[in-house]
Order: structure tokens, then sequence, then C-alpha cells
């Protein structure tokens, strides 16, 4: 069991994080440590894709000696994943940090269960 | 004839190009670009479908011609296309319905946004369709949560930015669950492609190995997408978010983008683990109570609600329950009835929210139903589509709606696992529950109004373009309902080559 683990300890790590990210997301007031609790999220995953991606005494995939043995190079895929996750959520990043900049200036605080009571009250008042 | 094969390619390019064009463009020229888009989108799709029918099978579009599993593809076949067109022509006429809100309630120098989040939501759901790969699919379902945040906060208050953070928040859990199942399953398998995934998940499920790895992603990418989708115990955003925005982004939500992860969904279950395999797992039965109890219990907070958004979207969830309730039911009879029900809810509830926010509108923008007595005199071609759409909702013969009901019930005799018994009656309590809050809300704004005379009359030319579209919508809702019959017959040759 242990050695297992020990086998796998990045995608261990991984998924631990994942879980670290998934909670701080959902159950955490603070917005900002919410969009925290995202990037720890979404880093996890990468860093699963990362390792999957890796393989010990192979070179990354430029050919620059005029060596075009495939077995010499590690598969270009899962970096090229890992870029393209990095893009969606640097992007998501921004989405979520503008909403909360626009929150704040109106509601004057990160909690969100203090907005929510305010919002309650105006939705309460409205025709 | 050959040429149409390019279409999809040409409609996603140009909804990518026209959204980022539309961001500098006036507001007007950027609604005409949406506008030609969508019902391009729509004939298209169309001519896309009736050369898969005639071809009677479906292909494959190579992207930059590598064939897998190196090159990225698209696969269109009968089902697919009908799909995008359907939803193409609902966002053209919720677009169309939806002006008039939108130039009043949305700031002037950002109208040309609203129509470029369109834009997106189109590349997306077509992407979602058409995609023959899993890692494309996670991409454009990020865009798709982006775009559709858009189109919520576009009327910015503090409610609509709140609405957007929760709704937010919910999807992207999902999609962070979604992504985790794809990495799972390219570790135990090294593909993306949904043909050599199939390849591989059989080979490794007839040798018994990676049961467990594989069990988990299956169940990490329907987590994921029906969080997205709004599958109870998932719901609670709907309200919030449908209830705040305006109508034609409810409209567009509800209708389209929560249709659009469930069809990914669908797509995923036939091409990438194949039917044997999701049926054995165990998680269709997951799948099917919580669909059951979202129906339930989507329609008592209904009931419960006091608000005609709120409660037109806790009935969009008691939707979402109905088609995950045929997913889980079974994969032939079930599937289609899921398949229709997307259909038919995707012409109808665009249209209710519609109805729902011209109706509020015309009271003053009222909400609360206290104060919408009357209305349907105030604004008649508001009332008048949407008691419409409220009977097909219910169900009421000559309606999209009955005939999906009658498909979950004919589903629900046909199936085997002691699901027969559960099904038909949450069909039967459902139906009462929808017709208790639906009834009470035509009755409700066909009653006496307090205060005659307060309210002007609307006149048919303030809203043109919404007749027109509401005409639309019904047409097809009635067209659905009425020839039903051949689409469904379509429907189950073209589930054959899915």
């Amino acid at each position: 069991m242990l050695e297992t683990l020990w086998n796998n300890r990045i995608e261990v790590i991984a998924v631990v994080l994942f879980a670290v990210g998934l909670t701080t997301l959902f159950l955490h007031k603070n917005l900002l440590k919410k969009i925290i609790g995202l990037n720890i999220m979404d880093t996890s995953g990468y860093l699963f894709l990362t390792s999957l991606g890796y393989i010990e005494g192979r070179l990354s995939p430029i050919v620059s000696d005029g060596n075009t043995d495939p077995s010499r190079y590690v598969n270009p895929l899962p970096a090229g994943l890992v870029l393209t996750g990095i893009v969606v959520s640097v992007s998501v990043t921004a989405v979520m940090l503008a909403l909360t900049l626009r929150l704040y200036r109106r509601y004057h605080t990160l909690n969100l269960d203090e907005i929510y009571r305010i919002v309650h009250r105006e939705q309460e008042e409205e025709p | 004839m050959n040429f149409c094969l390019n279409f999809p390619l040409f409609l996603i390019v140009g909804s990518l190009l026209f959204s980022v064009i539309s961001s500098v463009l006036p507001k007007k020229a950027a609604r005409v670009l949406t506008l030609f888009l969508t019902l391009a989108g729509a004939l298209l799709n169309l001519v896309i479908a009736v050369y898969c029918q005639r071809t009677g099978g479906s292909f494959t579009y190579l992207m930059g011609h590598y064939p897998h599993p190196w090159g990225n593809e698209l696969r269109i076949g009968f089902v697919e296309a009908l799909f995008s067109s359907v939803f193409s022509a609902v966002l053209f006429l919720t677009v169309v319905g939806g002006r008039t809100t939108l130039e009043k309630r949305v700031a002037r120098e950002k109208g040309q946004f609203y129509y470029c989040m369109c834009d997106l939501v189109q590349a997306a759901l077509l992407v979602l369709v058409y995609t023959n790969d899993l890692f494309t699919g996670y991409v454009f379902i990020e865009i798709c949560t982006i775009a559709s945040c858009g189109i919520l906060m576009i009327r910015e208050n503090g409610r609509t930015i709140l609405a957007a953070v929760r709704y937010m928040i919910f999807s992207l859990i999902g999609s962070g669950l979604f992504l985790l199942g794809v990495i799972f399953l390219y570790a135990v398998t090294g593909h993306l492609l949904m043909p050599n995934l199939r390849e591989s998940i059989a080979a490794l499920v007839s040798g018994q190995v990676y049961r467990l790895p594989l069990l988990a992603s299956l169940c990490l990418i329907t987590i994921g997408l029906s969080i997205k989708s709004g599958l109870f115990p998932f719901h609670i955003w709907m309200a919030d978010t449908y209830g705040n925005a305006i109508p034609a982004s409810s409209g567009i939500l509800s209708g389209l983008i929560s249709k659009g992860y469930i069809f990914f969904l669908i797509k995923i279950i036939f091409d990438v683990f194949g039917t044997e395999v999701f049926y054995a797992s165990g998680i269709h039965n997951v799948v099917f109570a919580l669909g059951a109890l979202g129906i339930l219990i989507g329609s008592v907070s209904a009931i419960r609600e006091n608000n005609i958004l709120r409660m037109s979207a806790f009935s969009s969830a008691a939707q979402i329950g109905y088609i995950f309730m045929g997913l889980g039911l079974s994969p032939a009879l079930g599937m289609e009835a899921a398949l229709f029900h997307i259909i038919a809810h995707a012409v109808t509830k665009p249209a209710l929210f519609l109805a729902a926010g011209y109706l509020s509108d015309s009271m003053g923008s009222a909400k609360k139903f206290r104060n919408l007595s009357g209305a349907g005199y105030v604004n008649p071609a508001a009332g008048v589509f949407f008691s419409f759409e409220a009977f097909s909702m219910i169900g009421l013969p000559l309606t999209a709606g009955f005939i999906s009901k009658y498909l979950f019930g004919i589903a629900a005799f046909e199936s085997t696992h002691n699901k027969m018994i559960p099904t038909l009656l949450v069909l039967a309590v459902s139906t009462v529950l929808n017709t208790a809050y639906f009834a009470r809300t035509v009755l409700r704004i066909y009653s006496k109004n307090k205060e005659p005379g307060k309210f002007m009359r609307v006149a048919v030319k303030e809203q043109k373009n919404y007749m027109v579209s509401a005409a639309v919508f019904t047409a097809l809702n009635i067209l659905f309902g009425v020839l039903a019959y051949p689409l469904i017959d379509m429907l189950a040759v073209g589930l054959t080559v899915f």
C-alpha cells in the first residue's frame, strides 16, 4: 500500500491538492480565497498531466542534433495540453477577479455570506 | 453536395471570428452579424441533417488532414446536425425576441458585447455538439462558461454580479471535475479522440484491468457535466441566476447552454464509454434517482416561489431532471425521450422566459405575483404566448411537451430494472405539480387588476420583434408536437450511428 503510494507520489500529491482546491472553492466564504482555491485545483490537474508526460532520461521533443529517433524524446502532447489548460485557467481567473472587484466596489466586503444577506434584503423590497 | 461537409468548420470559425469583430463594431452591426450567423447556423445544419439522413450515416471531418490518433476531428451525424440546427434557431429567435428588453435594460455602450457573447455561445455550442476530441470539448466548455457569465451580467447591478459569481463557482467546480476525469482517461488510455478512446476502453473492460480509474473517470465526467447543467442537488444557482438576468439571457442559459452540456455528456456516454459500460456501472441509477428527485423538488420549490422569473427557473431545474431521468432509464427509449425533451424544452423555455419578462415589464418591472394581476390584459400578446408555453410545460396534447411526457411514459413501460413504477409515479405527480404552479400563474395574469388604468395597454408596434419570434416559437412547438413521429423515427435511426 505505502509502496504504491510512494511510487505514485506525484499523482497522490496532485489528487490531494485537487481536493484542497475544490473544498476551498466550494466552502470558503472569502471570494479571494475561493479564487485561490480554483487556481490550486486547476494547477493540480496540470501537475498530474505534466508528471504523465515526463519520462526519465528522455529529451524534450525538439530535434537539435539531427537525431529523429522518436524513442529519444518524450511525447509533446501532455505539455501542449498543460499549456492550453493554463491559458484557460488564466482567463477564468481574470473573469472571476473582475467580478470580485465589481462586487467589492458595490458592497465593500469580500465575504460572500455577507453580500448574500444584503442582496436578499434588496430582493424582498423590489416589486 | 459534398461541399456541405465543410459547413461545420465554416460555422465554428465564423462564430469565433464574428465574436472578435463584434466587440469593436457599433451595436447595430454586431446585431446583424449575430442574426446572420445564427440563422446561417440553423439553415446550414438543416442541410447537413438532410444530407446525413439521405446517406444514412455520419462523417468525420479531419482538421488539417491529420488522421487519428494525432489530429483533431469533428464528427457529424443526423442527431448532431439536427441539434445544432435547433440550438442555432432558438438562439436566433431568442435574440430577435429579447431585443426590446435588451435595449431598454442594458447600457447603450455595452450592447455590442452582448452580441459578441451570443456569437461565442453559438461557437461553443456547435463545438460541444460536433467535436470528437475530449480536450477540445473541455476548452469549449470553459469558453461557454465565460460567455454565459457575460450574457448573465450584461445588465449590471449588484444582484446579477452576485448571481454570476455563484454561477461561475458551480460551473468551475463542474469543469474542474470534468478535467480531472479527462486526465484520468488520458492516463489509462493515452488517447483523447473519441474513437481511439472507445477502442482502448473496450479492450480495458474486456481485459478487466484499470476498472477503478475508468469508473472514477466516468463518475467525475458525469458529475462535472451534471453540475454545470444544473441537475439536483446542484440546481441552487438557477433561481438567483435566471431570476435576475434579462429574460433573453435566462432563455439562452436554460434553453441552450445547459442542454449543450447534457448533449456532450450523452455523446461521451455513446462514443467514449459505450452504453454497455455506462449502463453496467450503476451510475445510471444515481443519475435516474437524482433526476427524479430534481423533478419533484424543483416543482415543489416552484410552487413555493412568489416571483414569476424564479418560478420559471425552478421549473427549468425540474425539466433538467426529466432529461437526466430519461438518460438513466434505458439506452434506447429512455435516451430518445431525453433527446426529444432537450428539443422540446429548448423551443419552450426561452419563449416562456421572454413572455414572463414582457409581462413583468408591462407591469412596471413587477416580478412578484401579487403585482402581476391583470398583466395578461395589459400585454395581451405576452399573456397569450405565456399561457401557451405554460400549457406545453404542463404537457397538454398538440404541444411538444405532451410528446416528451408520452415518450418518458413509453420508456418507463419498457425499462426492466424496477424503474417503471417510480418513473410513472414521478411523471404523474410532476404533471399535477406543474399544473398547480402554471395554472396559478395563468389565472393570476388574467385576474382582475386592482388598480385598472394604472398601466397602459402595450401597443403591438412596440413589440413587433417579440411577437414574430414568439409566433415562430409557438409554431415550432406545435410542429414538434404534431409531427413528432417522423422526427422520433429519424432520431432512433440517428442514434444507431451516433
